[in-house]
């Protein structure tokens, strides 16, 4: 008998998405006119429903680092997100990153590294195999997704540009362009965004350049065209919308850190010991739930101690939060 | 019909209790999804901010009264007071439920210790208990039994209100424009107190020449 893993399947492949979120519209729809007709009201229309869309990625390998857990839905992962660029609100990014056009983007690679320059989106993507890595996402704030993730491991990315010796952490910045991304336009944070890693962090298997979800490509409001994805870090750490990538000697301070340094640090580790000096992180209400489902325990590492815990031996992760 | 009339009041009482409660109404539609509506992709946290800041808003509503009725003459408006400070406990009690019950699963040695270690929480919570304190006071017989003491004791409404401002200003992350709105009107409020405090002090002080 031949018994497939879980993991081996793509959600795509499952979900006959499309079919299966039509139907659900269909009842849904079906109820709402009922509901309708007995109340007497109008029947707004439930646009709150909506499956997997844009340009479908090829090529797209499964990945031994996936979960097996069930991937949150299209919905959830695309209008309950905090990507201030485009406001404060959760589901700002889904309402005002509607018209931002991600293409043609370029990156800027400069730093401890022996092949900097400019180059442009395909180059960076199209050199690489991509991979589905469906993620447990936990954010500082205390709520968890799980993502099905589309996009290339950041080693195989960072090395061809040839880091030296001195390049001991990794830069990422976000694109800075008030016209394109309106919440930019308020001082919330210190534009443009800015996180890093160690080199360490950075060249580990776990961590992802992602160019897509849902086996299509990135929605703008989760951080088109190219994001960093950190599995055992706090969200905040996975930068969106990457303009530059800079090889420094010296520790980078995450736009986060510059903003409220006691609270948020330069390793954001997933850590349900340590609580956030204004709520606990001991537990975390799992997106998708519902109202009246309970909350679960955080994991050490959000669940990926075994394979991240050996970058940390040494270091005092309540003083290096 | 004259407003304060015995007929006025039977008629606009119902009215507002009802208007009152339409926030509720609407966000319990949300939570049950009726007619394609939703609390979105975290319901819970939805809506206890929702509770939370309808709290607010009626604590506010309820602080406009006095000046309002001082600035229009309408003496009418005091007779809705009451109802208009028992919504906002009503609210913030339903605010603190949703916490305690939806958010925490009633978990005690976790509540308690929210209370005691996060302060945004012991804000919220003295706020809520004060409000108590009022709430139980507000029936015409509390008033006559406590006489003048009952004034001082609903003095305790501009604590709460500080509290339960400062307690929405400690719990956003960064963004702190809609709490900031709420404690730019209730600076206004609590303003125009001090203000018609002084007026009639210095009135006082000129009738005594």
């Amino acid at each position: 008998m031949l018994i497939r893993r879980t993991s081996d399947i793509l959600p795509s492949e499952i979900t006959d998405e499309s079919v299966y979120l039509q139907r659900r519209e269909l009842l849904k729809r079906a109820g709402l006119v009922a509901a309708g007709v007995l109340t007497g009201h109008s029947v707004f229309a439930a646009d709150s429903v909506s499956g997997p869309s844009g340009p479908e990625l090829q090529g797209v390998r499964k990945s031994p680092y996936s979960t097996d857990e069930p991937a949150n839905s299209w919905t959830d992962v695309t209008t309950y997100n905090n990507y201030y660029e485009f406001g404060t609100g959760k589901e700002d990014p889904s309402r005002y990153a509607v018209d931002f056009k991600p293409l043609p983007w370029s990156v800027t690679v400069n730093g401890e590294c022996d092949k900097p320059g400019s180059y442009n989106y395909e180059d960076l993507v199209s050199a690489h195999v991509l991979e589905e890595r469906i993620y447990r996402l936990r954010c500082v704030e205390a709520w968890s997704m799980v993502v099905p993730w589309v996009g290339i491991p950041m080693a195989g990315l960072l090395k061809q540009f040839e880091p030296n010796s001195k390049a001991k952490y990794v830069r990422f910045k976000t694109l800075y362009d008030p016209e394109r991304m309106p919440g930019q336009r308020r001082q919330t944070l210190d534009w443009p965004y800015v996180e890093g890693l160690t080199i360490e962090e950075a060249m580990h298997p776990l961590t992802l350049m992602a160019v897509g979800l849902y086996g299509r490509e990135l929605p703008n409001q989760n951080g088109a065209p190219m994001r960093l994805v950190v599995p055992w870090k706090y969200g905040f750490k996975s930068i969106k919308a990457i303009v530059e990538i800079s090889f420094t000697s010296k520790r980078p301070r995450g736009s986060w850190e510059r903003a409220i340094p006691s609270e948020y640090g330069f390793y954001a580790n997933v850590n349900p010991e340590v609580p956030h000096p204004r709520w606990s992180q001991a537990k975390e209400r799992p997106i998708g739930a519902g109202l009246f489902a309970s909350k679960k325990p955080t994991l050490m590492f959000n669940g990926y101690a075994d394979q991240v815990a050996s970058l940390y031996t040494g270091v005092d992760l309540r003083k290096n939060y | 019909m004259k407003p304060g009339s015995k007929s006025f009041y039977r008629l606009t009482k119902p009215v507002v209790f009802v208007v009152c409660l339409l926030p509720l109404a609407y966000l319990m539609a949300r939570a049950f999804e009726v007619a394609g509506m939703g609390l979105g992709a975290n319901p819970v946290e939805e809506l206890l901010h929702e509770l939370g800041r309808w709290g607010l808003k009626f604590l506010l509503l309820t602080l406009t009264i006095t000046p309002l009725r001082r600035w229009t003459g309408w003496n009418w408006l005091i007779r809705f007071r009451r109802m208009l400070g028992l919504f906002s406990f009503f609210y913030i009690l339903l605010h603190f439920t949703v916490y305690a019950v939806l958010d925490q699963g009633l978990d005690l040695t976790a509540i308690i210790e929210d209370i005691v270690k996060r302060p945004y929480i012991t804000l919220g919570m003295a706020a809520l208990l004060m409000l108590l304190a009022l709430a139980v006071t507000s029936t015409q017989g509390m008033m006559r039994r406590l006489g003048k003491a009952w004034q001082k004791l609903h003095r305790l409404v501009y604590v709460i209100a500080i509290l339960g401002v400062w307690h929405f200003y400690w719990q956003v992350k960064l963004d702190t424009l809609d709490p900031t709105v709420y404690a730019l009107l209730l600076a206004g409020l609590l303003g125009t107190r001090v203000y018609y405090a002084r007026k009639s002090r210095l009135r006082e002080r000129l009738r005594r020449r």
